[in-house]
């Protein structure tokens, strides 16, 4: 065998392996839903949905776990929406490149890096002890909008950056002042782009459990919350608490909930590229 | 308008004050000394030892197996779909991908726990129902797409004329991958390798459910352990009374675990920054 053959084999080798590397974590993914959905699909019915936790697997259900994450994802939105995109528009259209900008750049990337955690132990001192929020909605849904307030700013100014130059000389052109340019052209054009990343942002929102957790979210509780100053659970807490426990009728609970939760992280996922793509397809500068 | 860039800065600030001021707390009753050096962590028990030893062990050890897991293979598809694969392919392929990253890490937790340590357990004697080998691999399989998209993007910006000078020479893909677009894009890579361990070390889910809550000084990946993110969880899901020396550990170790992604992250900027205009 010549080198040149030698060279040729390890090459297609290595094709090979990539192959099998590409797919394994796709077969992971592959096993993962088909076992949960296996295990957990017969469980769900609409009394699985309705019904509170119970100490009894059979009569346990989602109710509190499901109108928590919903809560949480209103006032999260509600929160951190307006803020992460006046930040992006501030960074963009409106800072000057100075040392102060640099720096404001620098501290956004730096706070994407940080734990949720710490996120949740950020929230248990000021939140809940400080501003005596408690165990609440509120608390948490402060907490997260924190966490995802990062991604919301970096996603707009993408968004921002890719509405071309000629968009906003034309409206100086036409008098208009700064703030009716960011206004009525930059911020229509944007919008997709800006919504496609507070979704996603909000997609990673409900799947988080561990700053909820830190902020005192409960495993346990029996009543479907009516105020944002109510305690609370969220269903990747309540899949933790069922995970956690040795009776297998609660695992199979706990994959039941996890369909739940797949459902609305892939629902937000899908609504996410499926604006992103049409936003590329509608406008071509 | 300012206002609203400048509460981000007013968040890193509350974190580092938060975090400092309970652990100030923290260090007065308990020696810093003690804090790094002792080898027991039982601040929950009786007879209270404050060593941070067995969660940072606890947690350097589920992070390495993430890595050896999510490296070779986020690395073998990022240069795979570079220089291998048909573009058709990497377009289907890429947001498949993207679907591991966006799946709660309650879920993998699960997964970890009731699939992959059953399976390992078959052929791996002596393996406990919790431990850090099934939670590590899951953490792996979990940041491969950070990884790969991170890596593909760096080779993918690699400048054409390299590739056909490589091929020029008459090397094959394999070759022209390893020998030459992979070193040029190694700067990215790192960065990409840097920002997946920071990634796994504050990774809160998937050891709380699978790797166990017993803090110990091991290196053994077949036995309980527990990291300083498992420790967060299992102190705040008790009733600990706000002010006790309990309540501060929680911060000790929060700053522990702050200071350690800080610094990965910044360094990771400092490469991208010092490496990233090369080509241009």
């Amino acid at each position: 065998m010549t080198n040149s053959d030698k060279n040729r084999l390890k090459d297609k080798a290595f094709q090979v392996f990539g192959i099998f590397c590409t797919f394994i974590g796709l077969v992971v993914l592959a096993v993962l839903i088909v076992k949960i959905i296996m295990e957990g699909a017969s469980r769900i019915d609409w009394s699985f949905i309705t019904s509170l936790p119970s100490r009894r697997a059979s009569r346990a259900g989602i109710y509190s776990a499901w109108t928590g994450t919903l809560w949480i994802l209103v006032l999260t939105t509600i929160i951190a929406f307006p803020l992460g995109v006046s930040a992006g528009v501030y960074l963009e259209e409106y800072a000057k490149k100075t040392r102060l900008a640099n720096f404001l750049e620098i501290n956004i990337a730096n706070l994407a890096g940080v734990p949720s955690i710490i996120y949740g132990l950020l929230g248990l001192e000021i939140f809940v002890r400080q501003m005596k929020l408690g165990n609440s909605l509120l608390a948490g849904a402060l907490t997260l909008s924190l966490l995802i307030l990062p991604i919301i700013i970096v996603t707009t100014r993408e968004a921002i950056k890719a509405v071309p130059r000629s968009i906003r000389d034309g409206s100086y052109a036409l008098g208009a002042s700064k703030w009716q340019t960011v206004w009525h052209q930059v911020l229509p054009a944007s919008f997709g782009g800006i919504l496609t990343g507070v979704i996603l942002a909000l997609s990673r929102a409900v799947g988080e459990a561990a700053p909820l957790i830190v902020v005192g979210a409960l495993a346990y509780v029996p009543f479907a919350p009516t105020s944002p100053l109510d305690e609370f659970t969220v269903l990747p807490i309540q899949i933790f608490n069922w995970t956690s426990r040795p009776q297998a009728a609660f695992l199979v609970n706990a994959s039941a909930a996890i369909i739940i939760l797949l459902l609305i992280t892939f629902l937000l996922n899908g609504i996410a590229v499926y604006l992103r793509n049409r936003q590329q397809k509608k406008i071509k500068w | 308008m300012w206002l609203s860039a400048v509460i981000t800065v007013l968040i890193t600030i509350s974190i580092i004050w938060v975090l400092l001021s309970e652990s100030v707390k923290f260090f007065s009753e308990v020696s810093i000394v003690q804090f790094l050096t002792e080898k027991e962590w039982t601040p929950l028990f009786a007879d209270k030892k404050f060593g941070i030893l067995p969660l940072v062990a606890g947690t350097l050890l589920t992070t390495t197996i993430a890595i050896a897991v999510a490296l070779p293979i986020g690395l073998t598809i990022a240069v795979y779909l570079n220089e291998y694969a048909h573009i058709r392919f990497r377009q289907i392929i890429k947001p498949m991908l993207e679907v591991l990253a966006t799946i709660p890490t309650v879920v993998y937790g699960f997964f970890a726990l009731t699939v992959v340590t059953p399976f390992l357990q078959s052929f791996i004697p002596g393996l406990a129902g919790f431990n850090a080998l099934s939670a590590g691999i899951v953490m792996g399989i979990m940041i491969i797409p950070m990884i790969s998209s991170l890596s593909e993007d760096a080779i993918s910006s690699v400048p054409r004329s390299l590739r056909e000078a490589a091929y020029g020479m008459g090397s094959t893909r394999l070759q022209t991958a390893f020998g030459v677009m992979v070193p040029a894009a190694s700067s990215g890579i790192v960065v990409s390798v840097i920002l997946a361990i920071s990634r796994a070390v504050g990774e809160t889910m998937i050891v709380a459910i699978a790797a166990g809550q017993q803090p110990r000084l091991t290196l053994n990946p077949l036995v309980p352990i527990e990291t300083i993110t498992t420790y967060i969880v299992q102190v705040t899901l008790g009733d600990v009374p706000h002010g006790s020396l309990e309540y501060r550990t929680i911060f000790a170790a929060g700053i522990t675990l702050f200071v350690f992604t800080f610094a990965l992250n910044n360094i990771s900027f400092w490469i991208k920054k010092k490496y990233q205009e090369k080509y241009d």
